[in-house]
């Protein structure tokens, strides 16, 4: 495991809200991007000439565009209430990290340019101006949000600061102020087809492992289709799904699910990224062109049904966006939602019926779930209101034995995010990672000392990677973040599937 | 960052990663891992070789599933597996063996 340079917080009984210590998280910024990232997303190349006002410009721009801006700028009382729910003030102990120090940042240059009071009257209500020191300010401090929303649950007025944190990298953007990680990695989307940038044949070859795989494994031809023209679903899946673990094991078990369904299936090189960094970045015209592709690819393949794998911030794109972003959507089957998560394909298919599991096969394991911010605060699933919390749950309950909630405070709406979130991804900001996860891995451990609780399962590309990268810095192992759908591809018996005793007769037989 | 191998100076990025991954010699392996306190033995250079060897073919460092079945295949069957690549290189087989191998960053939610 990487050696931490910074004090990793330690991890209490009961939550504690820890006393406010200014700065301690000043000098965390991410790397910034480079000209060669910023220009494919229509952006300056570096801090352009004239930046201070060319921001306010675009901060006027983005108050008519956006009427909700506003209203959060304007509506803060200054109660307290959301002071400490953020994970990374109570990771960091950082004011800037509450969510109204955070929008304050941005509020200060509002009220100086955009109120009476404040051009006024400055000093009084908190106005300043935007100078070098507020601007590094705002790309240290706006690359501590991870857009989780779990502030706006706690607030009376439903201030978002992940909105606001979105205009400010889009400020920022807009005056050559990118930040690499997110930038580079829409640029590869653009380029190649998705995040990983992992091009076609990559793609086709990863995929034949997997079906050699689960073959080995279960006797049966489960397939993992590319490019396949006339299939009735476009499955559309974060590409960690394609690369990494414990996220492939998910990928196999969508697979599996759709072979049993008797449906006929397929990914897309081209939409080969559910994803959408484009909203981190707070760009509509990026977000847009990055769904663009999912409707190139539906009606190039001529699919009927378009499903979304496990990843978060997509299934809000998805759900919350993308008949805005990429429809109309008329030429698919209005029978199915549009479009549909994998987690409700699969659940619908456990209320027919139509799925056997042998729960015994996750009996190794010791279960949680964690609720992913985008899934739980900024979209739904099924017909009822709390799908999106119950949905997964009935999943895994009815792939295993063993499942225990952690501490209410910390699921369904009131999540913690996993830390990473919101396009912080990325091992320029470890400390901050780490520290953000403060408060997910508490309840974890929690439920780790009172329930032997093992493992914790997710629906969210970046939830799993970041879990895999700091439960190590807090004792525990990478492999304790599991798949949701890695619990069904375990638990799934086929039809013709080999059985443990099949495999004794063969080799029985052979002997 | 530059580093010099073999009197040579290579150009790396922010996070450590060869600017130009056809620059690539052997020595560059030595020299980061010697930063890293990592002593390179065969197993290392097994990795390495077929890291460099994917991405000639595909432009990408292999999925990490293809990775540990290649080994898999090639070293035993105890081998192919994640903590098999994590104890030989613990900042992990995607990031700390593609750096050594003159390979890009893979970037994304992994």
């Amino acid at each position: 495991m990487a050696k931490a340079d910074f004090n990793v917080p330690e991890l209490k009984q009961y939550a504690e809200i820890p006393a406010i210590e200014p700065g301690t998280m000043d000098h965390s910024s991410p790397f910034l991007s480079k000209p060669e990232f910023q220009e494919p997303l229509g952006f300056p190349g570096e801090l352009v000439e004239g930046w201070e006002e060319k921001a306010i410009a675009k901060l006027g721009e983005l108050l008519d565009k956006y009427r909700s801006l506003r209203v959060y700028l304007d509506a803060c009382v200054k109660c307290g209430s959301c002071t400490d729910k953020c994970h990374y003030y109570l990771g960091t102990q950082d004011p800037k990290n509450m969510p109204v120090g955070r929008q304050d940042l941005l509020r200060k240059v509002y009220r100086r340019h955009f109120t009476l009071a404040g051009k006024l009257f400055p000093k009084l209500v908190g106005a300043e101006d935007l100078t070098r020191e507020v601007l590094d300010d705002w790309y240290s401090y706006f690359h501590q949000c991870s857009q989780c929303r779990r502030c706006s649950v706690f607030c009376p007025y439903g201030i978002d600061t992940a909105e606001i944190s979105m205009a400010a990298r889009e400020i920022m953007d807009s005056i050559g102020m990118g930040q690499k990680y997110c930038n580079e990695i829409i640029g590869k989307v653009y380029k190649v087809g998705n995040n990983l940038g992992l091009p076609g044949p990559a793609l086709e070859d990863t995929l034949e492992g997997l079906e050699e795989d689960v073959e080995d494994d279960t006797g049966v031809a489960v397939k993992y289709p590319l490019d396949q023209e006339g299939a009735d679903i476009l499955l559309v899946t974060p590409s960690a799904d394609f690369f990494a673990e414990p996220h492939v094991d998910g990928l196999i078990g969508y697979g599996k699910v759709f072979h049993e369904a008797g449906v006929s299936w397929t990914l897309s090189s081209y939409a080969s990224e559910a994803a959408n960094f484009g909203m981190f970045i707070g760009s509509y015209e990026n977000m847009r062109r990055v769904s663009q592709r999912i409707r190139k690819a539906a009606l190039d393949l001529g699919v009927k049904r378009i499903v979304f794998g496990e990843c978060g911030h997509a299934w809000r794109v998805a759900y919350s966006f993308l008949n805005t972003l990429a429809g109309p959507w008329d030429f698919l089957d209005p029978n199915y939602p549009v479009p549909q998560h994998i987690c409700e394909f699969t659940y619908d298919l456990l209320r027919m019926g139509k799925l056997r599991f042998d729960r015994s096969q996750n009996d190794d394991m010791v279960l949680t779930y964690h609720d992913s911010c985008n899934v739980a605060r900024a979209s739904r699933m099924g017909d009822k209101p709390g799908g999106q919390f119950d949905i997964p749950r009935a999943i895994i309950k009815a792939t295993c034995n063993n499942f225990y909630d952690m501490d209410e405070e910390t699921i369904r709406e009131r999540t913690f995010c996993c830390g990473g979130g919101g396009g912080l991804l990325t091992d320029d900001l470890m400390e901050l990672r780490v520290k953000g996860a403060k408060p997910r891995v508490e309840a974890l451990n929690n439920l780790v000392q009172e329930k032997g609780v093992t493992h914790m399962a997710a629906i969210c590309a970046i939830c799993k990677s970041q879990f895999t990268k700091v439960l190590p810095f807090y004792g525990m192992e990478m492999d304790q973040v599991v798949s949701v759908h890695q619990l069904v591809s375990n638990a799934i018996v086929l039809t013709g599937q080999k059985t443990e005793e099949d495999e004794d007769e063969e080799v029985a037989e052979a002997a | 960052m530059p580093i010099e191998v073999n009197g040579k100076t290579y150009e790396t990025d922010e996070e450590g990663y060869l600017t130009n991954i056809q620059e690539w010699e052997t020595g560059v392996a030595d020299v980061m891992s010697k930063e890293d306190d990592l002593e390179l033995t065969d197993e290392h250079w097994a990795i390495i070789k077929f890291l460099r060897e994917y991405y000639e073919e595909y432009q990408i460092a292999p999925a990490v599933r293809v990775l540990t079945k290649a080994v898999g295949k090639k070293m035993g069957k105890d081998k192919g597996n994640s903590k098999y690549l994590y104890g030989l290189f613990p900042y992990g087989p995607a990031k700390q063996a593609c750096r050594y191998a003159g390979l890009p960053k893979p970037t994304g939610c992994v």
